[in-house]
């Protein structure tokens, strides 16, 4: 792979990607278009699988906080789901989804599910009671409750299970490479058998740092989205 | 439905159980790999972690540890290692990797388990004249210990998932029957090798929890409050 630049006849030119250097210019620039297609594969991915995972979450925590017999299941489940290896969640999915993005997302879901739907419940279980009945005896309904209370209450609990869900799914996404679709996992699995290995190490540390930076982002809207909890910290 | 059954036969075929290939060979490795790197972890963290959670040093490197472990792709690890020198020692690289993901959560664990240990016992035991290194084993340790077994715990499922991946580096163990089985384009193979994995995921997970509750009452998950 990395000689593909090479003219039969013509002695091989001495660049890094002939003498296959981990860190290597040459590779960044010419394959610039194969890394943003990664790239943004990648993003793609974590960002449906983070945002439809938030949106079934987000009722089963209420659900279970409201009925308290449904929370002892709901915790199974999501237990078991997330001792699951990955590897073994997405080829569970094969049947249904075959070779396709949607395998992919389907098992990321499953996993940041787990994640959000116990922060989301920790947060509202931890709604002091007296809040609670300040807002009932303020003449609140339960929905009113819920959302203008209960909610926004829970909401740094829930922020850092996002934060923990979205992290961990940038990171996971590598391993749907075994269906085609891995983002920039795709590239090192391809690179590992074509033993290249500024690929290798390029998509790798661009794995990091989409994590570190959507980390970053989640804290910075996390901070904007619950101003009290840096006015009370101060 | 069809598939399921279709996996269920790959699973009876006891020609899929004997061999290099076959499923108690793969079985074993994993185990093996399991078990070895959890000791291997454990006698690397442990000690660190306990030190350091006397000491009241470290914190914040003990508590962010796991957080670069979760962002860290284990896949690109494991391939990372095998195109390394160490990638021609067999299972060099898995070995390692392994190790390098399991240690995170058994350091973490440990550390805030043993800064959780009551300050108050800590001065009651310094005042009974217990050197430094008694109250460490003696005090803090046993008090810290329900806090360290989660750690293990987590450890253990974290390398049971991370020695799947490693068959799709050329590891062994068991993920090597879902490769293998996408190799071969055999969504039989490929189901009921998921279905062996998730179910050895779930045995150790379950057996941990037997352990927490056959535990005395002192190092169970929520005592030492």
């Amino acid at each position: 792979m990395p000689h593909l630049t090479a003219v039969p006849g013509a002695p091989p030119p001495d660049d890094c990607l002939a003498r296959n250097d981990w860190i290597c210019g040459e590779y960044l620039s010419t394959r610039r278009h194969i890394l943003v297609d990664a790239v943004v594969q990648h993003l793609q991915i974590t960002l449906v699988a983070v945002a439809i995972a938030l949106v079934i979450a987000v009722p089963l925590a209420v659900v279970a906080r409201r009925w308290g017999w449904a929370a002892g299941p709901v915790l199974a489940l999501t237990t078991v789901l997330y001792t699951i290896p990955s590897l073994a969640m997405f080829s569970l999915l094969l049947p249904a989804y075959g070779l396709s993005a949607t395998l992919v997302v389907a098992g990321l879901v499953l996993y940041s599910l787990t994640l959000l739907v116990r922060n989301i419940l920790a947060g509202l279980r931890a709604v002091p009671e007296e809040t609670r009945q300040a807002a009932r005896g303020m003449g609140y309904g339960p929905v009113r409750l819920l959302l203008t209370v209960e909610l926004p209450l829970a909401l740094p609990a829930a922020m850092a299970g996002l934060r923990i869900a979205t992290v961990s799914a940038v990171s996971l996404v590598t391993v749907g490479a075994i269906v085609g679709y891995g983002g920039l996992g795709n590239l090192i699995y391809s690179g590992m058998n074509t033993y290249f290995k500024a690929q290798v190490l390029t998509a790798s540390v661009l794995c990091v740092v989409i994590a570190i930076a959507a980390d970053l982002l989640l804290l910075g809207a996390g901070r904007l989205l619950t101003p009290w909890t840096r006015a009370s910290r101060g | 439905m069809k598939t399921l059954t279709d996996a269920w036969d790959w699973l009876t075929d006891s020609a899929h159980w004997a061999g290099d290939d076959g499923i108690w060979h793969r079985l074993t490795q994993h185990l093996v790999l399991t078990v070895v790197c959890l000791v291997i972890s454990c006698l690397i963290a442990l000690p660190v972690a306990l030190v350091l959670g006397h000491l009241g040093k470290g914190g914040a490197l003990a508590v962010n540890i796991s957080n670069v472990g979760r962002a860290v792709p284990t896949f690109a690890v494991l391939v990372l290692l095998l195109l390394t020198p160490l990638g021609q020692y067999g299972e060099g690289p898995t070995v390692v990797a392994l190790v390098l993901f399991a240690v995170p959560p058994l350091l973490t664990n440990a550390y805030v388990g043993m800064r959780g240990v009551d300050r108050e016992v800590v001065r009651a035991a310094r005042g009974m004249g217990m050197t430094g290194r008694q109250m460490l084993l003696r005090v803090e340790a046993p008090l810290a210990l329900p806090m360290i077994l989660t750690g293990v715990r987590i450890a253990a499922v974290q390398l049971v998932a991370t020695a799947t991946i490693a068959a799709l580096a050329g590891g062994g163990g068991l993920g090597r029957i879902i490769t293998a089985g996408f190799n071969l384009a055999s969504t039989p193979q490929v189901v009921a090798g998921a279905v062996l994995v998730a179910v050895f995921a779930l045995v150790v997970e379950g057996l941990f929890e037997i352990a927490e509750r056959l535990a005395p009452a002192w190092a169970r998950g929520r005592a030492g409050g």
